[in-house]
């Protein structure tokens, strides 16, 4: 077997109209190998009517090789010149015939729109009324199985319903803590620097609580819970809708919505407003520190604070939790329910739940605020 | 192929496998010679596909030893393990395919990682590997958009990417029509003949074991070891265990069923 480098040379009997291509030295990975873009030029030029290949001189060879075979056997079938391979390796002459036994493929695959394609204003608004629908269609889809279930009428399975209750409450517990003590610690600051100027410093306890109470509290619990909980179940379920789970349990004659997302959708709605009232309390106790830091003793926090608590706030903030949890969990289930049937669709399927959660999440806080404004609560 | 000197490519030593306290399979004691397509047999839940994660190392075994050409696998360093699987082939029980990334990109992602080819030279060899399998032209597919016959030549031509030294298949035949399923049979006896590797595959379709399978062994689910090991035509005709020729001839009472595991 020869050493050297890989080529391959192109005689050609002009007379005969005929070409022998030469192989020779080592195709193999790390050797420089010519490649097919010379050949062509050189056999437009030349344009026999037949190729015969020669590789007695050729040495080891691997895929690079049979990548140029290919290449050089479509090229002679497409210009109709006759190639003749008997001189190849067995092995090669057997995996040119099996690599050429299909024709090549030449539909195109449909095309794929990505995202800064989809520019139009039309096909936007088009989206965006789908999208609409669709979410519509599954918001009644829900109000149906809640209300059979009201009629006792519904295939809901409340084994599980515990079990996303704890994934819903209890394991939430160190982040809401996190998170709602520095809220109260960062409201207590706000209005600290701004009640100080007035010397009214002592009416940090009230901003704190009421901010808390009707705004903040509810607010950071949903916030964490749609990236927690809203994402947990678009992923679940379109998991389950990636593996044929939701097919197989519509063809047992049984609601997905019913028996996947309702007992998901009651979870959150029972854990959100206990997960609030945690959050309050831990908030307040927040900005008792920071109050502390201003010299105001924490009796006095206490007793401000306590006077500041009133039960239209409180109802404020549980009403906006359980409205925010069936916010959260029907954009997490309509996700995870309606993604694609791979990885990808499964991964958009979770980004989308936290992003209309949280659009909705604000969207609705606004509406209720004004709502409460015009009320007088 | 000369058969008259068969050199071990696989040894499988006193190897045990358990999940905890819960042996699969104990005693397993074999060897896969070279360019053989070994076929990995026995009931459902026998632990088949245990003994082929087994030697991928994708598990760990609970005793026993695992050799390729000589040089234990199981006791070898990750970067080791890595460098032996380098020469493997593995195509999945589903297809394994990256559901994210066209064919194209599939096939391209091991020669990406493990050699120098120029970007052109990757797109020549993706062809040529997509043409072996009967797919050229489907560069740009994704997996969702083929069916699952094409899939699974797809997950091949991923698997010889690399022109493996061992290419191994779980239950590659699974889900698949008599027609798909015999020319992917085709496909692989003529890329093992032409690359020289040596095939190991789980599988329970008697059809494939019976039109290419040149050893095999016979896992039993009760006794939880081996109770044959040899030629499936042999040991149809010839075997001393009542259950594996059962199984061969697909007689009742085997206790098998045909379930994908």
């Amino acid at each position: 077997m020869s050493e050297q480098a890989a080529g391959l040379e192109l005689r050609c009997d002009d007379a005969a109209r005929k070409a022998v291509l030469h192989l020779c030295g080592n195709w193999i990975q790390g050797a420089e190998v010519p490649s097919f873009p010379e050949l062509r030029a050189q056999l437009n030029a030349a344009a026999p009517q037949e190729l015969s290949l020669d590789s007695t001189e050729l040495g080891q060879w691997d895929s690079l090789l049979m990548a140029l075979l290919l290449q050089c056997h479509n090229y002679c079938r497409e210009h109709d010149i006759e190639l003749l391979n008997d001189d190849l390796p067995e092995n090669a002459r057997r995996l040119l015939r099996i690599a050429t036994s299909v024709p090549p493929q030449r539909r195109e695959p449909r095309a794929r729109t990505r995202w800064w394609q989809g520019g139009h204003p039309l096909a936007v608004l088009r989206n965006l009324r789908d999208d609409l629908r669709l979410s519509l269609a599954f918001f009644g889809d829900v109000c149906l199985a809640l209300w059979a279930l009201l009629r006792g009428r519904a295939n809901t399975r409340f084994t599980d319903f515990r079990h996303f209750c704890y994934q819903a409450g209890p394991d939430a517990f160190a982040i809401i803590s996190l998170t709602s003590i520095l809220v109260g610690m960062i409201l207590g600051y706000l209005g600290a620097v701004q009640l100080q100027q007035f010397g009214a410093g002592i009416y940090v306890a009230d901003l704190v609580v009421i901010g808390l109470l009707r705004e903040m509290g509810v607010l950071m619990t949903a916030i964490v819970m749609a990236g927690r909980t809203g994402a947990a179940y678009a992923a679940q379920l379109g998991t389950m809708q990636a593996s044929e789970e939701i097919d197989a349990v519509r063809t047992m004659g049984v609601s997905p919505i019913e028996f996947l997302v309702t007992p998901r959708i009651l979870a959150l709605v029972v854990m959100m407003p206990l997960l609030t009232i945690y959050a309050n309390l831990l908030g307040i106790l927040g900005g008792g520190i920071v109050a502390g830091g201003m010299g105001i003793s924490p009796l006095q926090y206490i007793s401000q604070a306590s006077a500041a608590i009133s039960l239209p706030h409180i109802g404020v903030g549980l009403l906006k939790s359980v409205v925010f949890a069936i916010l959260i969990a029907i954009a997490g289930c309509r996700s995870g329910i309606q993604s694609g049937r791979d990885s990808a669709g499964v991964g958009q399927a979770a980004t989308e739940a936290v992003v209309t959660a949280l659009v909705y999440l604000i969207v609705a806080d606004a509406a209720v605020n004004i709502l409460f404004q015009h009320l007088g609560v | 192929m000369n058969d008259s000197v068969r050199e071990v490519h696989i040894e499988v030593h006193d190897l045990a496998m358990a999940f905890g306290s819960n042996v699969i399979q104990r005693d397993l004691e074999f060897a896969v010679y070279r360019g053989d397509i070994f076929v990995i047999m026995g009931g459902s839940g026998c632990g088949k596909s245990t003994l082929l994660k087994h030697m991928l190392g994708l598990i760990e075994p609970a005793a026993g030893e695992i050799l390729y050409d000589g040089k234990s696998f199981t006791r070898a360093s990750s970067a080791e393990r890595d460098l032996m699987r380098r020469g493997w082939g593995i195509t999945y029980q589903s297809g394994g395919l990256f559901s994210a990334m066209s064919l194209e990109q599939n096939v391209s992602l091991p020669l990406q990682l493990y050699t120098d080819y120029t970007a052109a030279q990757i797109a020549d060899v993706v062809d040529y590997k997509l043409s072996l399998v009967g797919l050229g032209g489907f560069q740009r597919y994704y997996p969702a958009e083929i069916s699952g016959g094409m899939r699974k030549r797809a997950a091949l031509a991923r698997a010889i990417a690399l022109d493996p030294q061992i290419l191994f298949f779980d239950e590659p035949s699974a889900g698949l029509d008599p027609i798909s399923s015999r020319l992917l049979d085709d496909l692989i006896l003529q890329l093992k003949e032409s690359m020289g590797a040596t095939v190991v595959m789980v599988t329970h379709e008697l059809e494939s074991i019976f039109a290419i399978a040149t050893n095999s062994v016979y896992l039993d689910a009760s006794s939880r070891t081996m109770i044959d090991y040899g030629d499936p035509r042999q040991l149809r005709d010839r075997s001393e265990q009542p259950v594996v020729r059962q199984f061969l001839a697909r007689s009742a009472g085997a206790g098998e069923d045909q379930g994908s595991e």
